[in-house]
C-alpha cells in the first residue's frame, strides 16, 4: 500500500474546494460593507444572556436593551435625575399610590404598531400577571426587587405586589396605581427592565412563555431573537459564533436620529485583550477599563471618559459572626484604623473619594453632616482597649479573580486595609476565597464572617437602593437586628413627599453612621474609552450610555 | 476493521457512563452554585434558596443524576444557567470555532514540525539541529497566553498586520451556514469573508501550535535518528536504493508511528490549550465558554461540553489508530 501523496491530498482538497463554492445561498445586505465611519464596533465584556430586559439584570443585556428601548422615564444624560422618556410628564395623586403619567404622542414601535396607554398596560400587566417559572427570582430579579411579588404568588416566600394595577384613560394618559406609597416610585421605572415593548410582537413571538422544567428553563424566541421596542436602534442580529451583535439605526425613530447606521457590540472578555483591541483597531471603544490603563490611554489620544462615581466600597463588621463587633467601640476602632484616603489615593483610579455616607454625594438624601471617622490609629487603640478588646483576632474574607468598579483590585486593597488592622494591634486572618460564588456565598449567608470588604452599584438614583438594600432589615452579611433603624427606613420609603423624604433619608445616614454596621470606604469612578476620532458619548453613572449620539470626527 | 470500530464505539457507552457519574459528583461538591453566580451582589440567601429549589439542586444528588440520564437518553443536554440557552446550541455555535482554530494548529505544528525534526536528524549536530531543538525547547516554556499576548502587541498593535480578537471582521455581515467561518465564505462564494475568517486564524493558530509543533520537532527529530540507525534503513543502501527512496519510504514512514500516536494525543490537548488561546484572543470557541462555565458553576454546560469532548477524543484517537494501518502496512487492524 502507497502512502498518500502531497500532490493528491492537494488536489483532493481543492476538488473539495470547489465542490462546496457556492453551494449556500449568501444573505449579505450589499449595503452592509458600506463606510466604516458609521459603522462603530464597541467592545464587551460578556454577552448579553437575554434580549428581553424584563428577564435580564446583567449590565450587558440591558446595554443592549437602552439602545433598542424605551422606558417611562429615563435618567437625564449623564446623570441619575429621573426625567421624560415616553412618558412626557407624572404626577401622583394626592395619597401618592397611583401616577398618572402623560405620554408622549406619535411614537412607533420597531414592527411600525403604535405606542400608546394600551400599550403600557399590556407590557405591566404582563410583568403582574406572570406564572409559573416566569415568577423565579433569577427570570424576573429587577420586578422582584422593585415591586416584590405578583398578582398571585405561586411561592409563599415572595411578598405581595407593590404594583396594582394599570389603566389607559385614553391614548396618551395611563394610570399606574401601586398597593402603598414608596420611594422607588417613579426612579424605579428607569431601569431598563421595565422596557416597553410591542404588544403585538409579545404576542407574535409569546414573549411570556418562559416554558422548560423548573431546573431547565427555556426562553421564548421574542428573548433571543425579536426583542421590539422604541428605541433609537433597532435589533439586526446575534451573531454567537463570533459573540458579537448587531443593531441597525431605527429610521423612524421618533426623537433625534441615531448617527451611526451600525451599532456593533462584540465580546472580549479579556481585559488586556479589549485594550489591545482598541489600539490594533479592531474596536473603537469598550467598557471597564482597568484603573491602570487610564492614563496611559489618555496620553494616548483615546477618548477616555469617566462615569460620575455612583457606586461605593464598604468594609462589612458581621456582628453575629464576631460577637466583639456587637460592641460600638469596636467597630468605631476599625473605623479610625482605617487610612481610607491613602487607599483611594494608591489604589484606586483618578477621580475617586473617601466615602463618609454609603451612597454617593450624586443621590438625593446624601449628608456631608454624619458622624466622620478620620484615620486615627491612636484613638483606634484606645478604644479598642476600652472595650477589652487590644487582642482581637478578625478573620478577613477577601475576593480573588474578580474586578469590580468599586473595586478593581481585591487583593491590594485588602492588604492595605489589613496592614492599617495589624497597626492597631489586631490581628488578622486571611480567608481569600474566588469571587463566584464562594466569596458571595460565604460573606452574604451564614455568620462565620467577621469583616469582608464588598460593593454596589446603583440601579437608580434612589437613596433606598443603596442604604435599604443594605440595612432596612436583619442580614446574614451584617448580622445585627436594629428594630429602630429597620422602622426609620420603612417610614421613610413610605413617605410620599419627595422634599420630606429626602429629609428622612439624610437622617438615615446619620443614623446609620452613628450605628456605624460597617464603614464605608469609597466611590469610585468607573472609566469608559472611546477610539480617538470618536465624540458624542456621554458617560453616564448608572451606565446609561446613549451609543445614538455617538459619531466619528 | 467494521468491527473494530464497532467495537471502540460501543467502549464509549460505559467510558461516557462512568465519566458522567463522576462529573456529575465532582461539580456538584464544588462549593457554592449557579445561584450566587447569577444573583451576584445583589442575592438574599431567600432568593438563593428560591432558584436552588427551582432548579432542583436541593433534590438528593441521585435524583439529580436519574433526570439527567433521562434527558441524555433523549440527547438532550438541557439549558445553560448561564446563558439560558440550550446547551447543545450553544455547543453548535461555537464548537466549529475551536474545531478551524485546532485544526489550523494541527496543520502549522505538523506542517512545520515533521520537516524540521526530520532536517533535525539529519543534520544532527549542525546548526540547524541545536536551532530547532532550542527553539522547541522555548516553545513548550513559553506560556501560549503570553505567546498571545507578544504576538499580538507585534503584529496587531505596532504593524496593524493582524485582528488582534475575534473570528471575523463582524461589520462584513458575513452569512453563517455551518458556523465554520472559512468553509461559510467559501459556500455563500463571499471570498473576502472566507479570506477574513482565515486572516483572524493566523495569530491564535501560532500561539496554539507553539507546543504541539515543539513536541513534534522533538519526536520526529529522535524517531527519524533511531530509525536511521536500524539494520534495513543501511540494508536498502546496501543494495543501491536512491537516497530519496530509502528516507521517504523506509525512513520516514517507519519513524512517523510514534509522530501519529503523539498527534493523537496532542490534538486532544489542544483542546486545553484552546481554553487559554481563545481567551485571550476573545475567539468564540468551546475552550473560552467552558472555562466561564466554571465559573458560573453552569452545570448544564459543563456536563454537555465536557462528555461532547470525551466522545470527540474517543474518536480522533480511533482516527490515529486507523491511520497506522496506512502509515505501516504491518499493523492491521482486525
Amino acid at each position: 500500500m502507497r502512502a498518500p501523496r502531497p500532490k493528491v491530498a492537494i488536489a483532493a482538497i481543492a476538488v473539495a474546494a470547489l465542490a462546496v463554492a457556492g453551494c449556500a445561498e449568501s444573505n449579505r445586505d450589499d449595503k452592509s460593507g458600506g463606510s466604516k465611519k458609521d459603522t462603530l464596533v464597541f467592545g464587551v465584556a460578556g454577552d448579553p444572556k437575554v434580549l428581553d430586559p424584563s428577564f435580564a439584570s446583567d449590565g450587558e443585556s440591558l446595554r443592549v436593551a437602552r439602545q433598542v428601548f424605551e422606558t417611562l422615564v429615563r435618567p437625564e444624560e449623564g446623570g441619575t435625575k429621573v426625567t421624560p422618556g415616553l412618558a412626557e410628564s407624572w404626577t401622583p395623586d394626592a395619597a401618592g399610590t397611583t401616577w398618572t403619567f402623560k405620554l408622549r404622542s406619535g411614537v412607533k414601535f420597531h414592527d411600525g404598531t403604535d405606542f400608546n396607554a394600551e400599550a403600557v398596560c399590556v407590557n405591566f400587566n404582563r410583568w403582574y400577571n406572570a406564572k409559573g417559572l416566569m415568577q423565579s427570582p433569577d427570570v424576573t430579579a429587577y420586578w422582584q426587587d422593585v415591586m416584590g411579588g405578583f398578582a398571585k404568588n405561586e411561592n409563599a416566600d415572595l411578598p405581595p405586589s407593590l404594583f396594582k394595577s394599570c389603566a389607559a384613560k385614553d391614548a396618551t394618559t395611563v394610570d399606574l396605581s401601586f398597593t402603598r406609597v414608596s420611594s422607588k416610585i417613579p426612579a424605579a421605572l428607569m431601569l431598563p427592565s421595565f422596557s416597553i415593548h410591542s404588544p403585538k410582537a409579545l404576542q407574535e413571538f409569546d414573549a411570556s412563555n418562559v416554558a422548560g422544567t423548573a431546573e431547565d428553563i427555556k426562553y421564548p424566541a421574542y428573548a433571543t431573537e425579536h426583542p421590539t421596542g422604541t428605541g433609537p436602534f433597532k435589533f439586526k442580529t446575534w451573531d454567537v459564533a463570533n459573540k458579537t451583535l448587531t443593531l441597525e439605526r431605527n429610521e423612524d425613530y421618533s426623537g433625534a436620529k441615531a448617527k451611526l447606521k451600525t451599532l456593533i457590540f462584540k465580546t472580549i472578555s479579556d481585559e488586556n485583550a479589549r485594550k489591545q483591541a482598541l489600539r490594533s483597531g479592531d474596536i473603537q471603544g469598550y467598557d471597564l477599563v482597568g484603573p491602570a490603563d487610564v492614563e496611559p490611554l489618555k496620553s494616548e489620544g483615546f477618548n477616555m471618559l469617566t462615569r460620575p462615581a455612583f457606586n461605593v466600597l464598604y468594609l462589612a463588621m458581621n456582628q453575629k459572626g464576631n460577637p466583639k463587633l456587637a460592641d460600638i467601640r469596636v467597630r468605631q476602632a476599625i473605623a479610625y484604623a482605617l487610612n481610607r484616603q491613602q487607599l483611594v489615593t494608591s489604589k484606586l483610579p483618578p477621580g475617586a473619594k473617601v466615602a463618609d455616607n454609603f451612597m454617593p454625594d450624586t443621590v438625593e438624601g446624601w449628608n456631608g453632616d454624619v458622624t466622620k471617622y478620620t484615620y486615627d490609629p491612636a484613638k483606634a487603640k484606645a478604644l479598642l482597649a476600652e472595650a477589652g478588646a487590644s487582642n482581637l483576632t478578625l478573620k478577613f474574607h477577601y475576593p480573588t479573580e474578580v474586578t469590580r468598579p468599586y473595586m478593581p483590585n481585591p487583593k491590594d486593597i485588602f492588604e492595605l486595609l489589613s496592614a492599617d488592622l495589624k497597626a492597631v494591634g489586631i490581628t488578622v486572618e486571611a480567608i481569600p476565597l474566588k469571587w463566584s460564588p464562594d466569596y458571595l456565598n460565604a460573606t452574604t449567608s451564614g455568620s462565620k464572617h467577621d469583616i469582608h470588604f464588598l460593593g454596589w452599584t446603583g440601579d437608580y438614583g434612589d437613596a433606598y437602593n443603596f442604604i435599604g438594600t443594605f440595612f432596612d432589615r436583619p442580614k446574614d452579611e451584617w448580622g445585627f437586628n436594629n428594630k429602630a433603624l429597620f422602622d426609620q427606613f420603612k417610614d421613610a420609603d413610605s413617605t410620599a413627599d419627595i422634599a420630606a423624604r429626602t429629609e428622612k433619608y439624610k437622617a438615615l445616614n446619620k443614623s446609620v453612621m452613628e450605628f456605624l454596621p460597617g464603614v464605608p470606604i469609597s466611590h469610585s469612578p468607573p472609566a469608559i474609552v472611546f477610539g480617538k476620532d470618536v465624540t458624542g458619548v456621554k458617560a453616564s453613572p448608572l451606565t446609561d450610555e446613549r451609543y445614538a449620539t455617538a459619531e466619528f470626527k | 476493521m467494521f468491527r473494530f470500530i464497532v467495537r471502540r464505539l460501543l467502549q464509549l457507552i460505559p467510558t461516557l457512563f462512568g465519566l458522567s457519574l463522576l462529573l456529575f459528583i465532582w461539580l456538584r461538591r464544588l462549593p457554592g452554585g449557579p445561584e450566587t453566580a447569577i444573583l451576584g451582589e445583589r442575592g438574599t440567601p431567600e432568593m438563593r434558596a428560591a432558584i436552588r429549589r427551582n432548579m432542583g439542586l436541593d433534590e438528593p444528588i441521585l435524583v439529580q443524576y436519574g433526570r439527567f440520564v433521562r434527558r441524555m437518553i433523549k440527547l438532550d443536554l438541557g439549558t445553560s444557567t448561564s446563558t439560558k440557552r440550550a446547551v447543545t446550541t450553544e455547543f453548535i455555535e461555537r464548537f466549529p470555532g475551536t474545531v478551524e482554530l485546532t485544526i489550523t494548529a494541527m496543520i502549522i505544528a505538523i506542517g512545520v514540525g515533521i520537516p524540521l525534526g526530520y532536517l533535525a536528524a539529519r543534520r544532527r549536530g549542525r546548526f540547524l539541529d541545536h536551532a530547532s531543538v532550542g527553539g522547541s525547547l522555548i516553545g513548550i516554556c513559553i506560556p501560549v497566553f503570553f505567546l498571545g499576548y507578544v504576538l499580538k502587541a507585534i503584529f496587531s498593535e505596532n504593524l496593524h498586520w493582524f485582528p488582534s480578537s475575534g473570528r471575523q471582521d463582524p461589520t462584513l455581515g458575513a452569512t453563517r451556514v455551518t458556523n465554520f467561518f472559512v468553509l461559510d465564505g467559501l459556500m455563500t462564494r463571499e471570498w473576502d469573508a472566507a479570506a477574513d475568517a482565515l486572516w483572524h486564524l493566523v495569530l491564535p493558530s501560532i500561539a496554539l501550535a507553539s507546543i504541539p509543533l515543539a513536541i513534534i520537532v522533538r519526536i520526529t527529530r529522535a524517531s527519524v535518528l533511531e530509525v536511521l540507525n536500524e539494520d534495513f534503513v543501511r540494508t536498502a543502501e546496501a543494495k543501491g536504493l536512491t537516497q530519496q527512496t530509502v528516507r521517504r519510504r523506509h525512513v520516514l514512514r517507519n519513524a512517523m508511528l510514534p509522530v501519529a500516536t503523539s498527534i493523537g494525543l496532542l490534538a486532544g490537548g489542544l483542546l486545553s490549550g484552546a481554553v487559554l488561546t481563545e481567551t485571550v484572543f476573545a475567539f468564540s470557541g468551546i475552550g473560552a465558554f467552558v472555562a466561564e462555565a466554571i465559573g458560573q458553576r453552569d452545570y448544564p454546560v459543563l456536563m454537555g461540553f465536557i462528555l461532547i469532548i470525551a466522545v470527540v477524543y474517543v474518536l480522533v484517537n480511533l482516527l490515529v489508530d486507523l491511520s497506522y494501518s496506512f502509515i505501516d502496512p504491518r499493523v492491521r487492524v482486525r
